[in-house]
Parts: structure tokens; C-alpha cells; sequence
């Protein structure tokens, strides 16, 4: 039974980075309805920003996570100025390949600059707590409090700030939004914003619990899709939740089935959910165009 | 400068390879307009089961179209629960399942080898005689090229594939007229496959060796580039840009770069930025606009 | 003198032309009835006014200022609002909130006028914490009235704001347009219901495949025997 409260820990620890990921997709699927492909690819470069800052430049940990966020929210809001508004009268299937095509040129950018061997933050020695059956590293108990940290921001953020109540009008109904008077492009960019710097943050907190290396991006936009699909599509509650299961069922995963497969689980689920309830957990069926 | 006899020679095996490729995509995406990104694991599944049977002995000519057929098995296996997907979930789903083939390719050791990839792979010979030199090798690739490419345009002209456009540009009309959309999409994905599946096992059998990160998902991107550029549907034009492609991205390894920058990351930067700045200036060229325009506002307003 | 002036609009979607050289004007306080068959371009013609849609040619006036193509968010500062025909309610988003969406413009305090809002349709005020796409059809349309009304503007434009309602309903929301109007709110109304559309409005304008076919006072309108035939006859 240890075994399997630790996991469900590990579970915790991974699945909480996968649902920050997941907000920023989330929030930008609901207001545009478009899967932005290049998300992971941002969370990986606001990995590196944070790396270079603090690795290679000595700024410490907590003001190098932050900077990383502001200008990874930079990033974001730039690329959906020039590479998306263009397209948002286009064909979806052009903001699809635009979006992937970004993530490439980003994956490639980071790998020419930072070159493609794995980095890692290389932290100060961690201690370990212990609680029960379970172990927590000290940077495991700060991912699980900043996810924490975050999601409750940004609850409150949706619930209880204009701002918030506009992504959320924007999200219900881009159109309606603009005739009430809401500047749909000035929100646009804030869901961008915010989303990008919780990729960022979840970019970092990955690159603190495992290690950094370009192709991070892909899996972090996998998983992140994963996640808004268990979770039910335009559902950021649910997007949130579906990190959760995915980080736990991977742990469970590689535990008991076989750890080379651990990558693969996202996949799985993710295609079984569109197969067997395109809705996800929170989403409403009629809202699942899949066929 | 780079322009020796052997690298020419070379670059023009890589071209009628990648050609039968493209040609292969154009079908699913460029004629049918499929967003499959499976595409590469195709490759890979032809490449891996000719090159897996040659090494036990078995003739190239039936180790070829073997790998053919099981590439299209494989897509008829992904494609039935995946043709009736729309836009942006097809490309998803297909996404992820070429990646689980390529995590096959990668992890079922015992086969595929996994990461150490497969040495040694025989050139491919016809009843004895072997295509041994780069020359002779040409010679077969560019007689596989032109029968691909004699195919495509046949299909494209015929009632098959006049029913195959109609489904890219509108589905639910051509849905409206009786064809069974569904069936018509799943032979494209197939008949696509196994196309992908004999450029792979010419890959195979020209570079002697095969490892799983000759099948990445970039790949099919690139292939994507190309036939975007070539006019999608086009075959004539995917071969020619395909042609410009390839040779633009060997020239680009020339080009004289300080070590610390990557030749591959190069390429997927440049590749990337100008895929991005190609469907900036150019959307319409993956779906007709005026069609898709009308039927987004027609959803909403009445009158 | 004329509130809302259209002068020879030309408009449409991609490259599908919708409306031919409109022309009509409102009057101030009065209330203007758009009627016509389905695809005649009327509500084409509202989403050009508000800036939803861009005129290809001719002007768009209002109080002698030149609107044509000027984006929403600047129409709302200036004292105009859209009630839309379908999807005119943020769904996810509860009453109140729906409202407070109306008001988005505004940084000051706008619960007095959500209150406000309130007193005018007591139905949707019982219901201010439900989620809106919960609410019947008739408390609806209510709500989408009210979301527009929050900043007090001066040019209402709806859109078949009948769409669906039982006889009943219909009535009470043109009983609510009414004292709008008496209130000074110049309004310009599109409605499939020709009758309670005459029996509403001051000023009709008949418009069919994006062409104005016929203007008039209600009377003169409803006595036309061949107009009435062709456009008023389905309703």
C-alpha cells in the first residue's frame, strides 16, 4: 500500500505541472476554439528562459521562475499577434498547421541556441521529507504548492475579476462579447498571456522534477491535450482535473505495467476518450463536433 | 563546391524517394484533404518489415510490396475508427498513433532493436541482379517514381478521385449525393499508406540502416511543406517542389555555420518559419476559402 | 431629423454579395420595422450597421457621424446596441453576470443599473445567480434585452427578438418595446411576425433579397394587397 500512496503522490507532482499546462490550452481552445499546438513549445522555452537565468546567469530561483513568466507570457501574446489573428478567419486547419509549424521553428530555435543535450537546473541538494508511507523531495512540495498556488489564482481570477468574466464571456460567445462592447482582441491577448506564463511555470517546475531538453515541448503539448480532452473540451476545471488523472494513471502505469510505455499513456487516453466520450468528464456532449 | 558527381547522384535517389512520399501524402491530404500526420509511421512500417524480412533471407520483391501491404493494413486498422474524425481531432489522433508507432519502432527491442536500429539491411535486388551502386539504385527508385506518379495522376483523373476532391471541399455535400464518404476516405488513407511504404522500404535498402529517428513527426511536416508549395492536389507540382525541398535542405547542411549550430535544427527553423510564413500569406491553399467562408457565416445568419 | 442613416450599402460575406445598394433611415424616437423573407438580408444588414460585418460600399450614419465599418466596442461607447437573433446570451455565464457583460465598458459602479435592469423584468431578477442558458425561451429574450439596455443607449437594433416565444410572450416583449420607445429609445426591429411587427412599428421597410422592395407607413403597408401577398402572407 506504500507503494501505491507514492505513486499516487508522483502522480500528483507530474499531474499538477500537466494541469498548468493544460489551463493556458484550455482557456485559448475555449475562446478561439483552436488547439495551439505550439503550447508545449513554449512551455519549454519558458523552461529555458528560467534556466538560462538562473543556470547560466545566476539570478536566483524564485525571481528567474517569475521573469521567466513575464516574458514567456511576451512570447505568447506575440504569437498570436503575428502568426494566429491573421488566421482567424481562415480555414481552422490553417491555425492547426501554423500553430505546429511555430512549435517546430521554436523546438528548433532553442535547440540551435541552448544546443540538444539534456540540462538540468542542478539545484542545491535537496532534502526529503516524510510523510506516512510517502517521500517528498523539498522541490517536489514546491511544484505541489505553486500548482496549487496557481490554479487558485486563476479560479479566482475567472470567477470574481472583469477581466476574468470576460475570457469567460469571450469563451461563451467571441461575437456576443464583441457586440456588448468587450474588445475581444484585448482579451485574446490576456488568455494568451496568462495561459503562456502557466506554461511557463509548468515548463520550469518539469524542468526542476526531471531535467530540460528541447523535445520537452512536444510531450508537454501531448499531455496538455490530453488533459483538456479527458477533462472536457472548453472546460478549464475539467482541463485542470484531467492533468491530474493523467500524471496519476502514467505513475500507476509505468509501476505496474512497464515504464518504457509512460509517454505512450497520454496517447492512450487521449484516444480513448474521443472515441468513447468525446465530451471528456466535464464537457457537454453537444458541444463534441468530432464526427 | 558541393556539386560532385556522387552527392548529385545521391541527392537524386533522396528526391524520387521523397517524391513517392509527397506523392503519397498529396493523395490524403492534398487530394482528399485528410490532415493525417500518421504519415511518417507509414514510411517507417515499410521500411521496417522489408528490411526485417530481406535480413531473413526473403527476396527484396517480396519483401517490398510486403511492407506495402501491411502499411496499408496498418492504416486500415488506424483508419476505421479515425476517418470519420473532423479536421483538427484527425490530426490529433493521427498524430498520436503514428507516434505509438514510433514508440514501437523504439521500444520492441527484440524486433526492431529499438534505438540501435537495424545495420546491415541487403540492397534491394530483382531475380539475382542487385542495385548495388547509387546509379543502379536511381535507375529503381526513379522507375518506382514514375509508376507512383503515373498511378496518382490516373487515380486523380478518374471517377475515384474526382469523388476524393469533392470530399475536401465539402464533405457533407458529397455525403448529401449518396457516395459513402467514409469508404472513399479510408482507400485514400490506404492506398496512401502503402505508397509511404514503399518509399520506405527503397529508403531501407538504399541507406543500408534504419533506426526510428528517421521516422519523426517532423518528417511529415516537411513532407507537408512540400506539398503545399507543389499546389496541394497537384502531382506534377508536388514533385517538383519536392525536387526544391530536398535539394534546399541538403544545400542547407553546406551552408557554413559556426559548430555550435545544429545543421538538423537549422533546417526545422527554416522549414518551420516558412511554413508559417507560407500559410500567413496563403490559408486558402489548404481548403478552398470561398466555400468554407460561406458555410461558417451561413451556420449563423439567416438573411 | 434622422438618427440612423444607410445609404446605399453594399455588403456581403467572402466574396457572396447580400445586400445591393440599401438605402433607409430611422427617425429619431421612432420605431422602425425591418420585415421580409428568410435570406433577405436583414439581419446581413443590422451586423453592417454594428460594425459586425463591413460595408463594401455606401455609408452608414448615425446622428450625423459616419459609422460605417467602425467596430462594436465603439458603437456601445456611442450609444448603440444589438440584440442578435440566436445566440444573443452568454450561456455559461449566470444572470447577473450577463448583464454585467452589458456594462463591460463602464469602470464605475454598475450595480445600480443591474437593479434597475432588474425592476424592469422582475422574471430574470429571481433567477440573477442561475446560469443563463438554463432560463426559458421568453426570460431568455429578456435577458438579452436587458444585457443591451445596460448602457442606456439611444439606437436599439433587434433581431427577431420574437424567434420562438408563445403568442403570450410575444406580446409582453412588444409591450417591453413600446415603453422603450416612450422612454426615447429609437429602435429598429427586423421580425418575421409581420403582424405584431405593423402593429409595433411607425415606419416598415420590406426587404427582399438584399433590396429594398417597399417602405411605408403600418396602414399603408398592410392595405397593399400585392405586398401583402408576397411578403406578409407567410408570417
Amino acid at each position: 500500500m506504500g507503494i501505491a500512496a507514492q505513486l499516487l503522490v508522483n502522480g500528483l507532482i507530474a499531474g499538477g505541472t500537466y494541469a498548468l499546462a493544460a489551463i493556458g490550452y484550455s482557456m485559448v481552445y475555449g475562446a478561439l476554439k483552436f488547439i495551439n499546438f505550439a503550447h508545449g513549445s513554449i512551455a519549454m522555452v519558458g523552461a529555458y528562459i528560467a534556466f538560462v537565468l538562473f543556470s547560466l546567469g545566476g539570478i536566483p530561483i524564485i525571481p528567474a521562475f517569475l521573469l521567466s513568466m513575464a516574458l514567456t507570457a511576451l512570447l505568447g501574446v506575440l504569437v498570436e499577434r503575428l502568426a494566429y489573428r491573421p488566421l482567424r478567419a481562415s480555414p481552422k486547419l490553417a491555425s492547426l498547421t501554423t500553430s505546429v509549424a511555430v512549435s517546430f521553428a521554436l523546438d528548433a530555435s532553442v535547440m540551435m541556441l541552448l544546443g540538444a543535450e539534456i540540462r538540468s537546473f542542478r539545484l542545491p541538494m535537496q532534502r526529503t521529507f516524510q510523510i506516512g508511507p510517502v517521500y517528498l523531495t523539498l522541490v517536489q512540495t514546491v511544484i505541489i504548492a505553486c500548482s496549487f498556488a496557481f490554479m487558485f489564482g486563476l479560479y479566482f481570477l475567472l470567477t470574481f475579476t472583469k477581466l476574468g468574466k470576460s475570457i469567460r464571456a469571450i469563451a461563451d460567445d467571441l461575437l456576443l462579447a464583441e457586440i456588448s462592447g468587450i474588445n475581444g482582441n484585448l482579451v485574446i491577448a490576456a488568455v494568451f498571456a496568462i495561459g503562456s506564463a502557466l506554461a511557463a511555470a509548468a515548463g520550469v517546475l518539469i524542468g526542476m522534477e526531471t531535467n530540460l531538453q528541447p523535445t520537452m515541448g512536444f510531450m508537454i503539448t501531448v499531455k496538455a491535450f490530453a488533459a483538456v480532452v479527458l477533462g472536457g473540451l472548453g472546460n478549464v476545471y475539467g482541463a485542470i482535473l484531467g492533468g491530474f488523472i493523467i500524471g496519476i494513471v502514467e505513475n500507476l502505469g509505468a509501476w505496474y505495467i512497464s515504464p518504457v510505455w509512460k509517454d505512450s499513456i497520454a496517447y492512450v487516453i487521449l484516444i480513448l476518450v474521443l472515441f468513447v466520450r468525446p465530451a471528456g468528464l466535464l464537457g457537454k456532449p453537444e458541444d463534441a463536433t468530432v464526427v | 563546391m558541393f556539386a560532385s558527381y556522387g552527392l548529385i547522384v545521391h541527392l537524386l535517389v533522396i528526391i524520387a524517394i521523397y517524391g513517392i512520399l509527397s506523392l503519397s501524402l498529396n493523395l490524403v491530404l492534398g487530394v482528399t484533404g485528410l490532415f493525417s500526420i500518421a504519415h511518417a509511421a507509414f514510411y517507417g512500417v515499410g521500411a521496417y518489415t522489408s528490411a526485417l524480412l530481406t535480413m531473413r533471407g526473403i527476396p527484396w520483391v517480396v519483401a517490398m510490396p510486403a511492407g506495402m501491404v501491411l502499411a496499408g493494413i496498418v492504416a486500415y486498422i488506424i483508419g476505421i475508427p479515425t476517418v470519420r474524425l473532423v479536421g483538427d481531432y484527425l490530426a490529433v489522433v493521427t498524430l498520436g498513433l503514428g507516434e505509438i508507432a514510433r514508440a514501437v519502432f523504439r521500444n520492441w527491442i527484440s524486433v526492431t532493436r529499438g534505438p540501435m536500429g537495424l545495420p546491415g539491411i541487403p540492397s534491394a535486388s530483382i531475380f539475382g541482379f542487385t542495385f548495388g551502386t547509387a546509379e543502379q539504385y536511381l535507375v529503381l527508385a526513379a522507375i518506382c517514381l514514375l509508376v507512383v506518379y503515373v498511378i496518382c495522376q490516373r487515380l486523380l483523373s478518374s471517377p475515384f478521385g474526382r469523388v476524393l476532391k469533392a470530399i475536401r471541399e465539402d464533405q457533407r455535400a458529397t455525403l448529401a449525393l449518396g457516395k459513402n464518404v467514409d469508404r472513399f476516405k479510408m482507400w485514400s488513407f490506404v492506398i496512401g499508406a502503402a505508397m509511404a511504404g514503399l518509399a520506405g522500404s527503397l529508403f531501407a535498402h538504399y541507406i543500408g540502416f534504419i533506426d526510428p529517428s528517421s521516422f519523426v513527426m517532423w518528417l511529415t511536416f516537411f513532407l507537408f511543406l512540400i506539398i503545399v508549395l507543389g499546389g496541394l492536389g497537384n502531382n506534377l507540382g508536388t514533385v517538383l517542389a519536392t525536387v526544391v525541398f530536398v535539394a534546399a535542405r541538403e544545400g542547407l547542411r553546406f551552408v557554413g555555420l559556426p559548430d555550435w549550430i545544429n545543421p538538423a535544427a537549422l533546417q526545422q527553423f527554416v522549414f518551420g518559419m516558412l511554413l508559417v510564413v507560407m500559410t500567413l500569406f496563403k490559408p486558402e491553399g489548404l481548403i478552398p476559402a470561398r466555400k468554407v467562408t460561406y458555410r461558417r457565416y451561413r451556420q449563423r445568419v439567416e438573411g | 431629423m434622422s438618427v440612423l442613416q444607410v445609404d446605399n450599402v453594399v455588403s456581403g460575406y467572402g466574396s457572396m454579395e447580400v445586400l445591393h445598394d440599401l438605402s433607409l433611415a430611422v427617425g429619431q424616437g421612432e420605431i422602425v420595422a425591418m420585415l421580409g423573407p428568410n435570406g433577405a438580408g436583414k439581419t446581413t444588414l443590422l451586423r453592417t450597421i454594428f460594425g459586425v460585418v463591413p460595408p463594401w460600399s455606401g455609408t452608414i450614419t448615425y446622428k450625423g457621424e459616419d459609422i460605417s465599418g467602425v467596430p462594436p466596442e465603439r458603437l456601445v461607447r456611442m450609444g448603440l446596441a444589438y440584440i442578435p437573433q440566436e445566440y444573443n446570451i452568454f450561456a455559461s455565464l449566470t444572470v447577473q453576470e450577463n448583464l454585467e457583460m452589458g456594462a463591460f465598458i463602464r469602470d464605475d459602479d454598475i450595480h445600480p443599473r443591474i437593479e434597475e435592469i432588474f425592476e424592469l423584468f422582475p422574471d430574470i431578477a429571481e433567477r440573477r445567480k442561475s446560469r443563463a442558458g438554463e432560463l426559458s425561451g421568453g426570460m431568455r429574450q429578456m435577458l438579452a434585452i436587458g444585457r443591451a439596455l445596460m448602457l442606456n443607449p439611444e439606437l436599439l437594433l433587434m433581431d427577431e427578438i420574437s424567434t420562438g416565444l408563445a403568442p403570450f410572450l410575444v406580446d409582453a416583449i412588444f409591450e417591453r418595446v413600446k415603453e422603450l420607445n416612450d422612454q426615447g429609445v429609437t429602435i429598429l426591429l427586423v421580425e418575421q411576425n409581420a403582424p405584431k411587427a405593423l402593429q409595433t412599428s411607425d415606419r416598415v421597410y420590406i426587404i427582399e433579397g438584399g433590396e429594398k422592395k417597399a417602405e411605408g407607413n403600418p396602414e399603408a403597408i398592410a392595405a397593399d394587397e400585392e405586398i401583402a401577398r408576397l411578403y406578409l402572407g407567410r408570417s
